[in-house]
Formats: structure tokens, C-alpha cells, sequence
């Protein structure tokens, strides 16, 4: 890809190397020295991971962090891939996004820890007898936690392409391939980074849950920071718990380093504004790399590989068939009804298979506690995210109306966004326990633990974002108080807590899987709610009834952020965006 | 290469009978392009000259295999046009660089689906950037740009692929006049000259000075649907002084020809739907352009009566944006346009010496007597026992006579006015009319 080249396109003419070739040589040599160690565990036979070969000496944290790591990254390739080919069918042929797009709209809602159950048995399945299978289910479970929103913002991005430029690639023809690379992917860019981030800080939340495994009988313990984190939780081992805490910050802190802000310093080029923008921020690895002229003469043959890559037209030549009006009708019916009824016998299929799931195993009056646990969780969200935003929104607030501030904490608060709740939760259980507290109450600030710090950054960026000329007329007219909440600030920063409250709260659903239900060596606390109650049949290997939650918690987000947050977000997109 | 002296000049692009109709939201479809018939001949430079929303931006497209026609056909050198055609290249209005791209990429990105070698490309795309005097730049970025500069760029882009026909979108419309001037000029150099490898151009515009300057062949377009109402030779020799009285003659004729059309549109020639004549199509103007025009046609050096182009040149307007401040107050009978001449009438002059609270009220009668929409809306809600009505029930009724787009435009038009001469009132969150006074 030419356009990957701010690497590569400063060739200098000396060619001798210099330290900083030394330095980069260094970070290359040894990343892929990991990268080929990790893969080659990740290979070994099933016998070998048993949970009696996880220690919690902190000397086995380096590598059980290196194995957590690569599995997040083999996720988000994943992730990648399926952005790419799933989000650009429902982009491209109205008749595919019919489907796609609601199909994703609905897996966003269905709690990722729900798949778990699934997909293990499955994975194991394939590969029999060897650790991939596991490995497989935990990436799958990670990149369950991934995908979607990523899928989304790619989507978003291809429907939203300036006119211009798409008549220009056309007019030029150039074919999909080309296009792709040229014009969708670059386009895409910073907003699919922004989403990686995300996506990434996101998935730290399942990777306790999706590393120790246990599916009814079956359990399966892969060696890694969340095993690592269970078994000390099991063993009541609060020194081991911070001590897997400090190797997580590590590595969120080197991946930021060295693969996010470079990152993001790159794509600052992608952005679609034809004005400058503000200076890239200085990025040290970048710097490395340029100034390392081995490095560079090396980049050069992979650089011009992507570039002949991205150039290559990869189309099915010129032909095409001249089609008559009438013959394109006919066409277009035939292709629908062979489109339609794919997907009448795929949902026909589904049906039954649930049918004989669940027939005979699930009763209405299961289905209807089922609801009533569902409306139990909704009023925790509903507290909860009512309750964080009451905190949260004057701090962010306060916070983003100082630049130098939020620059600094705006950073803080995505690491504590990344920060994994549940590490926190034997905490609770030790205060509970402690104080003879109710669980069905106390248990429930746990769902918002990691969650609500969406809001605060969001409320951050929207009140750093407000116009400086409003600030001025409001401090003018000598608008203060009440006044200057409802009138000034809140209005301007509505539209950004939106977005920050629509991720907490499906957060928060999705959370409650582990906070409803919560151990600490042999003691269980546990709140009444849809949560516990998928908790406690993925522990029982109960099928019926974990395709009963999931479904049921999959009804009560989808109807959550239809009849709730949508309107609101509509709203806000037509009263209150600033022009 | 351009002034090539073949015997017979080969024609390049041949347009017979195109038509192009949208279906609309309420059934139906409507028209955008009727029965449109051109020729485009080797060595020639023709402008598409009409007011914006004429179809002839739309008309560069179906040549462009953009978009399909609903009817008739287009040839390219004699082959039937069915999607965008090698030998066919395109100058965008908003230039249409990529941002990620640098010049160079930029103008490599024309020659990505011709299968040439690198270095081939590489070698044409710097005489490209080049030829447009862009040497220099090729590793800026656009963003670092000035528009000019970004508009030689997408020049290059266009030329690098050597088109037999350069079809040109209102290129120098988003410059600024000194800039479009430069340009206008180094392009005609360049073409002039036969530097160009190309074989003709075709120039959508609606600035008629640029296309007397340009073009060898004018064609006129009106609106509603588009059509080609006149040809017109330019036989002015290169190159052209605008000064010249034979420019300036030209120029104005071709105002007095764009602005027939609307005249006889404002008097209702229109074929006119059962509502009586609501369905006319408003346009956006605020009631402070009215006062102004109004305001600076009574005053010095006018005193009543202005000649178009001057006027336009004076008021720092676009043709097209002052074509519609004239066509309102010629609909209010504030003024009349004859053979590229406004005048005020009596109600004009008046109005320009009356203060704001009679203003109001000359506004308010001449907007009920002569916008038929105006009248409508006032008497449904005056019918009403609540005395209020929903946007949505006006907007449905333009919608079976207009697009939905116009349907939004003409209504916000006349609930701005309505608004201004205190009529009516429009409240946006319920977006309901009413006949309450806003508190």
C-alpha cells in the first residue's frame, strides 16, 4: 500500500547504520522471537495444561503475559479479517446488508461470556486432543468481545464516503480491489483505530473468564494472566491477584507504546479534512524507526510488496454482459429469491434446532422467571448508569474545560476503561463478608466497575470540544449555576454522554454474567438476576437454559437501546450537535 | 495535437434524445433530463451553461458512465457508453483528491486501472504534474495545498491518463475569482498551445463569462426538466478580451436568454397542478437579500433600474445566486426582469423607503397574494379550529408535484418568509405550523 509510507518513503543516502538500527534491530529480533515461543506452546497436546502447572511464582508472569497477549492479538487479526469481508458485504450489496446488518446489531447485544459455553465444546471438537482447540475457544471468546464494534465502525465509514471521491475512483476505474485498499481502507482508518483501542481495552474484561474454561465437566486451564488471576482467586491469594494486576499495566502500557501511538500518529494522515490539523504528536518509535537507515533500506522491499499488492487491479478483466432492462429485472428477481430463501432455510433450521433443545426442558414459567430476573439486572443498569453519570458527568466536565488536564487524564481514564473489574471483585466479596452486607445490593456497583468510565471520557471529549465563543458568551451574560448547567453545558455535552451511556450500559449487561455471581476461594456470593442465572447454567452445563438467558438478555438489551438510547441519540443528533 | 487538421473532424461524442427521471418517494418519477441532443467534435472546447439544478451536472455524469440514462443514447467514438470508458477523464468541482494520497500518488491514481508499468507510470505522471506547473510539489500532500493548487492537481490527475475527452464539472467554481482567473487562463495556454493530450473538452458551468471565454460552442440549458433551449457559436477569436464589445454583447444576450425562462415561470407558464399553482418551486432566499437588492437598486447609481451582469460584478453575487434574489422579488412584484435588466416597480420603490413595521406589512400582502403556497398554508390554518397544522401535511402535498429535497427547500423558504412578514408561525421541535404569536 502506498500510502503506508511514512516509514519508508525517507530513503537517505547513507547506508551506514547507525545506533539507532541497534535499538530497532533489538525490538524487531525480539518481538518475533515471542511471537514464534508463544505459537509454539499453543501447539502443544492437551495433557499439558492442567491447572496444576499453573504457578503463581511472579517469575511466570512474564510468559503467561506474552501468551495472553498474542491470544488478544491473534484476536484482533481475527477481528480484522472479519471487519474487512463481513462489514464490506453489508456495505456494498443492499441485499446482504438486509441481513448483516441487523444480524450484527443483534450478536453486539448477546453477552459475549454467553457464547463461551458454546464455542469451547465446538473448538474441542476440531481440534481433538490438542490445546489449539482450547486456544481457538479463548481467541473466539476474545474476539467475540472485539469484533463487533469494529465491524460497525468500518461499516459506518464505507456508507459514509464522500461523493467525490467515490465518482473520482470510478471515473478512473478503478477496480474493487483497487478502491478497497486506496479509497475505503485509508478512509476508514482513524476511526478503526480508534475502534481497535477500544476493542482491545474491552477484551481485558473476558480474558479471565475465557482462560480457565469450565463447561459442565470439562475444564480447561490455559496458561495466561487470567488463569493466573482464577487460580489465585481460588487459592484467596490477594498478593498474586496485584501481582498480575502490575503485569497487565505492563503490558497495556507497551502495547499502547509501541503499537497504538504509532499508530495512531499514522493515521492522523488518513484524516478526512482538508485543512491541517494539529501536529502529530511525537511518537518515539516512529523516531526509532526513521532514523534507523538499516531498518529503512530493509522496509523498502515490504513496502514496495504492499504497493504492488494494493495496485494490483484483481479484477475479472473487462468482460461484462450487456443486459436489457428486462433481463435485469428477471436477474434481480431470481438472485432475491435464491438470497431469501438461503436465508428462510438457514432461520427454518435454527428454529428447530432450538426447538429440539429446548422442547420438553423449558417450561413458560422457566421463560417467565427468566424475564423477571432480566427486569431484576435492567433496574441495577438503570441505577447504576443513572448513578455514574450523576458522578461522572460534572467531573468530566470540570475536567475538559482544562485542556491541560484532560490531555493527561484523558489517558489515565482509558487505561482504568482497559483496567479488568473483576480482578477487583474479591475485594468486594472480602468487604461483604466482612460488613454482612446484602449481596443483591452490594454486588451490584461491580457491573459498573469497569463500564463507567466510558462515560467520563466521553463527557471529557465532549466538554473539551465545546466551542470557546459559547464559554465566553455564557461567562458574558454572566450565566452561572443552574442556569449554566442546563442551559450551557449539559445541552453541548449531551450528545457525547449519549454515546459514552449507550457503552456502559450494554457494558454493564454484559458484565453482570460475573458480577452477579462472584467466588473467593470456596465463598459464593451471588444477586438474584438474569447474570447469575447464566453464570450459574454455564457452570452447570445446562444448555437449555444458557440459550434461554443469552436470548432473553439479547431481548432486553436490543429493546433497551431501541426504545431508550436511540431516540435519545436522535435527538441529540438534531437538536443539540454543534454545526 | 488538439488543432489536429484532419479533413473531416471525427465526432468524439454524440448524445440523441437522452432522458434521465428519478422515481419519487410518492410514486411516479420525476424528470431531470428531457430528450437532450448534442455532438461533441474533435478539437472543440462546448459549455453546458444553466442555473444550478438545470441536469447538466447530471448530463457530465451519464457521459461520464457515472450514472445511467433512463433513455436515448450516448456514444463515445461511436461505442455506446455503459460505464465509465477509457479515454474519458474527469475534473471534479471539489476537486476529488484523495487526502492520503500525495500529488504524485494523486496523479498516479489516474493511470491504476491502465496497466502500465511503474516506471512508465512514475515518468507520465511527473510530466502530468509538470505540465500544470505543479513541479515542485510532488511529495506534498493535499491538505498542504492552496485550492488552486489542488485544482492543478486534479488537472494532472485527469490528463496524465491522456484522455480523448477531458469533461470538466464546474472546475472553477470553488476557486476564488483571482485563482479561477489564473487557471482559466493557463489551461486555455495549455490547449492553445496543443500541449494537451487531449482531443476536446466539455465544461459544465453556470458562470456565463467563463463560458464565453472558454468555450467554441455554448449550449444553454434550462431547468425544470433539463433541456438544451439554444446553441450558441462563440466566434470570438483567442485570445478573448473581456472587454471586448463583442464579449460583452454576447454575455449579455445569453443573461437575457437565462432569464427569460424565469419569467415566464414566475407568471405561471409552468404546466400548473390542481392545487393552484402552490407547487411552483421557492427558492432558498433570506428576506434580508430582499431588502438589500431592493435597498441597493433604489439607491445610487441604479435609482430604479440595473443592468444584470454589472449588477452581479458590483454586489460580489454569483450569477446564479443573484438570478434568484431577482427571480423572488420579480415574484413579489417588488421588480421586473426584461432583456437582462431589472427594474423596481412602485411597490419596490416604496418598499425601499418605508421603515421596518410597514415593510412587514407590504411583505406580508405581497407574500399572500402572489405565493400561491403562502395563501394555502394561511387558509388551511386559518380553516383549522386549533389554527395549527403539521409541516408534514404541506410537505406531503409538494412532495406529489416536487422532489423531496425541493419539497424541503421551497417550504422552509416560505416559512422563513412567512415567518418574517409575521403571517405565520413554525414551531421546529413540533415542526407544526400555527397562527400563534410566539411568546
Amino acid at each position: 500500500m502506498s500510502n503506508i509510507s511514512t516509514i519508508s518513503v525517507a530513503r537517505r543516502e547513507r547506508v551506514a547504520p547507525s545506533a539507532w538500527d541497534g535499538i530497532a534491530l533489538c525490538l524487531v529480533a525480539g518481538t518475533l522471537a515471542l511471537i514464534i515461543y508463544g505459537a509454539q506452546q499453543m501447539n502443544a497436546p492437551l495433557a499439558s495444561v492442567s491447572k496444576a502447572q499453573i504457578s503463581l511464582s511472579p517469575s511466570a508472569l512474564p510468559e503467561y503475559a506474552l501468551r495472553t497477549t498474542l491470544r488478544m492479538f491473534a484476536a484482533l487479526a481475527a477481528s480484522l479479517l472479519f471487519t474487512f469481508t463481513y462489514a464490506t458485504a453489508a456495505a456494498k450489496s443492499r441485499r446482504a446488508g438486509a441481513v448483516l446488518i441487523p444480524i450484527l446489531d443483534v450478536l453486539q447485544s448477546v453477552p459475549v461470556l454467553g457464547f463461551l459455553s458454546f464455542t469451547v465444546t465446538g473448538f474441542m471438537a476440531i481440534f481433538p486432543g490438542s490445546v489449539a482447540g482450547a486456544e481457538c475457544a479463548a481467541i473466539f471468546a476474545i474476539f467475540t468481545a472485539q469484533a463487533w464494534n469494529m465491524a460497525f465502525s468500518f461499516y459506518q465509514s464505507l456508507r459514509t464516503i464522500p461523493e467525490d471521491l467515490d465518482e473520482a475512483s470510478r471515473a478512473f476505474r478503478l477496480s474493487a480491489w483497487q478502491r478497497f485498499w486506496r479509497l475505503e481502507v485509508p478512509f476508514a482508518m482513524p476511526a478503526l483505530i480508534w475502534n481497535m483501542m477500544m476493542s482491545m481495552s474491552g477484551s481485558w474484561f473476558f480474558i479471565v473468564a475465557s482462560e480457565a474454561i469450565s463447561v459442565g465437566n470439562t475444564t480447561i486451564t490455559l496458561p495466561g494472566i487470567g488463569s493466573y488471576v482464577a487460580l489465585a482467586i481460588e487459592r484467596r491469594d490477594l498478593t498474586a491477584v496485584f501481582y498480575a494486576l502490575g503485569a497487565m499495566l505492563v503490558v497495556i502500557l507497551a502495547y499502547d507504546q509501541l503499537l497504538f501511538r504509532p499508530l495512531v500518529a499514522w493515521a492522523q494522515k488518513f484524516r478526512f479534512e482538508q485543512t491541517m490539523g494539529q501536529p502529530t504528536p511525537g511518537v518515539w518509535l516512529l523516531r526509532v524507526l526513521n532514523r534507523a537507515r538499516l531498518v529503512q533500506i530493509a522496509l523498502v522491499p515490504v513496502h514496495k510488496s504492499f504497493v504492488a499488492v494494493a495496485h494490483a487491479p484483481l479484477s475479472f478483466g473487462r468482460w461484462r454482459w450487456r443486459r436489457s432492462p428486462i433481463q435485469r429485472r428477471w436477474l434481480n428477481i431470481i438472485w432475491g429469491v435464491i438470497w431469501w430463501g438461503l436465508w428462510a432455510l438457514v432461520g427454518a433450521y435454527g428454529l428447530h434446532a432450538l426447538y429440539v433443545e429446548m422442547a420438553g426442558q423449558i417450561g413458560w414459567a422457566e421463560v417467565f422467571s427468566a424475564f423477571k430476573l432480566g427486569l431484576m439486572t435492567l433496574t441495577r443498569v438503570v441505577v447504576l448508569v443513572g448513578l455514574a453519570s450523576l458522578v461522572w458527568v460534572p467531573v468530566g466536565v470540570w475536567i475538559g474545560l482544562r485542556p491541560g488536564l484532560a490531555m493527561r487524564l484523558q489517558l489515565i481514564a482509558q487505561i482504568l476503561a482497559a483496567f479488568p473489574a473483576n480482578l477487583l471483585f474479591p475485594v468486594a466479596v472480602v468487604g461483604i463478608l466482612h460488613f454482612g452486607l446484602n449481596p443483591n445490593i452490594w454486588l451490584s456497583p461491580l457491573m459498573i466497575l469497569g463500564t463507567q468510565w466510558y462515560i467520563l471520557f466521553n463527557v471529557i471529549a465532549g466538554a473539551s470540544a465545546f466551542p470557546t465563543d459559547l464559554q465566553d458568551a455564557a461567562a458574558n451574560f454572566r450565566v452561572r449555576g443552574r442556569n449554566w448547567w442546563f442551559k450551557v453545558m449539559l445541552p453541548g455535552v449531551f450528545p457525547y454522554f449519549i454515546t459514552g451511556g449507550l457503552t456502559a450500559s450494554g457494558g454493564s449487561w454484559n458484565a453482570s454474567i460475573v458480577a452477579e455471581l462472584v467466588t473467593w476461594g470456596n465463598t459464593r456470593l451471588e444477586a438474584n438476576g438474569l447474570g447469575s442465572y447464566i453464570a450459574k447454567a454455564t457452570a452447570a452445563g445446562d444448555y437449555p437454559r444458557i440459550i434461554l438467558g443469552v436470548m432473553v438478555m439479547a431481548v432486553f438489551v436490543t429493546l433497551f437501546n431501541r426504545l431508550f438510547w436511540r431516540p435519545l441519540h436522535a435527538y441529540a443528533e438534531r437538536r443539540l450537535r454543534m454545526i | 495535437m488538439a488543432m489536429a487538421s484532419t479533413i473531416e473532424t471525427k465526432t468524439v461524442l454524440q448524445v440523441e434524445g437522452v432522458r434521465k427521471a428519478f422515481p419519487r418517494p410518492s410514486g411516479g418519477e420525476m424528470t431531470v433530463l428531457e430528450n437532450v441532443d448534442m455532438t461533441l467534435k474533435e478539437g472543440e472546447i462546448v459549455g453546458l451553461l444553466g442555473r444550478s439544478g438545470s441536469g447538466k451536472s447530471t448530463l457530465l455524469r451519464i457521459m461520464a458512465g457515472l450514472i445511467e440514462a433512463t433513455g436515448g443514447k450516448a456514444r463515445f467514438l461511436g461505442e455506446p457508453i455503459d460505464g465509465p470508458a477509457e479515454g474519458i477523464a474527469m475534473v471534479f468541482q471539489t476537486f476529488a483528491l484523495f487526502p492520503w494520497l500525495t500529488v504524485l500518488q494523486n496523479v498516479q491514481l489516474g493511470l491504476d486501472a491502465l496497466q502500465i508499468s511503474s516506471d512508465e507510470a512514475h515518468k507520465r505522471a511527473l510530466e502530468a504534474i509538470d505540465l500544470v506547473g505543479l513541479d515542485g510539489f510532488e511529495s506534498a500532500y493535499p491538505k498542504e495545498l492552496s485550492g488552486g493548487m489542488r485544482q492543478r492537481v486534479g488537472f494532472a490527475r485527469a490528463l496524465v491518463v491522456h484522455p480523448d475527452l477531458l469533461l470538466m464539472d464546474e472546475p472553477f467554481s470553488a476557486l476564488d475569482v483571482l485563482t479561477a482567473e489564473t487557471l482559466r487562463t493557463d489551461l486555455l495556454d495549455l490547449w492553445s498551445e496543443g500541449r494537451m493530450p487531449i482531443k476536446s473538452i466539455l465544461l459544465v458551468t453556470h458562470n456565463i463569462e467563463e463560458a464565453v471565454l472558454m468555450c467554441d460552442r455554448i449550449l444553454l440549458f434550462s431547468s425544470n426538466p433539463g433541456r438544451v433551449i439554444a446553441e450558441i457559436p462563440v466566434d470570438i477569436q483567442r485570445p478573448r478580451n473581456r472587454l471586448d464589445p463583442k464579449f460583452r454583447w454576447l454575455v449579455d444576450s445569453i443573461y437575457e436568454r437565462m432569464t427569460m425562462p424565469a419569467k415566464a415561470q414566475a407568471a405561471g407558464a409552468r404546466p400548473a397542478f390542481s392545487a393552484g399553482g402552490i407547487d411552483m418551486l421557492l427558492p432558498r432566499v433570506s428576506t434580508n437579500s430582499i431588502a438589500g437588492l431592493i435597498e441597493a437598486l433604489a439607491g445610487a447609481p441604479y435609482h430604479g433600474r440595473a443592468d444584470l451582469p454589472p449588477l452581479a460584478e458590483h454586489m460580489h453575487m454569483s450569477t446564479d445566486a443573484l438570478f434568484s434574489i431577482g427571480e423572488t422579488l420579480q415574484l413579489l412584484r417588488f421588480a421586473e426582469i426584461e432583456g437582462g435588466d431589472i427594474r423596481l416597480t412602485e411597490t419596490g420603490t416604496r418598499f425601499a423607503n418605508e421603515d421596518p413595521h410597514v415593510r412587514k406589512q407590504m411583505f406580508a400582502e405581497s407574500l399572500l397574494s402572489y405565493v400561491p403556497l403562502a395563501a394555502h398554508i394561511k387558509r388551511v390554518l386559518d380553516e383549522r379550529p386549533a389554527h395549527r397544522a403539521p409541516y408534514a401535511r404541506f410537505a406531503e402535498e409538494l412532495e406529489d408535484a416536487m422532489s423531496e429535497e425541493w419539497a424541503e427547500q421551497t417550504l422552509r423558504s416560505v416559512i422563513n418568509w412567512g415567518r418574517f412578514a409575521e403571517v405565520f408561525a413554525y414551531d421546529e421541535n413540533q415542526a407544526m405550523l400555527s397562527l400563534d404569536n410566539p411568546v
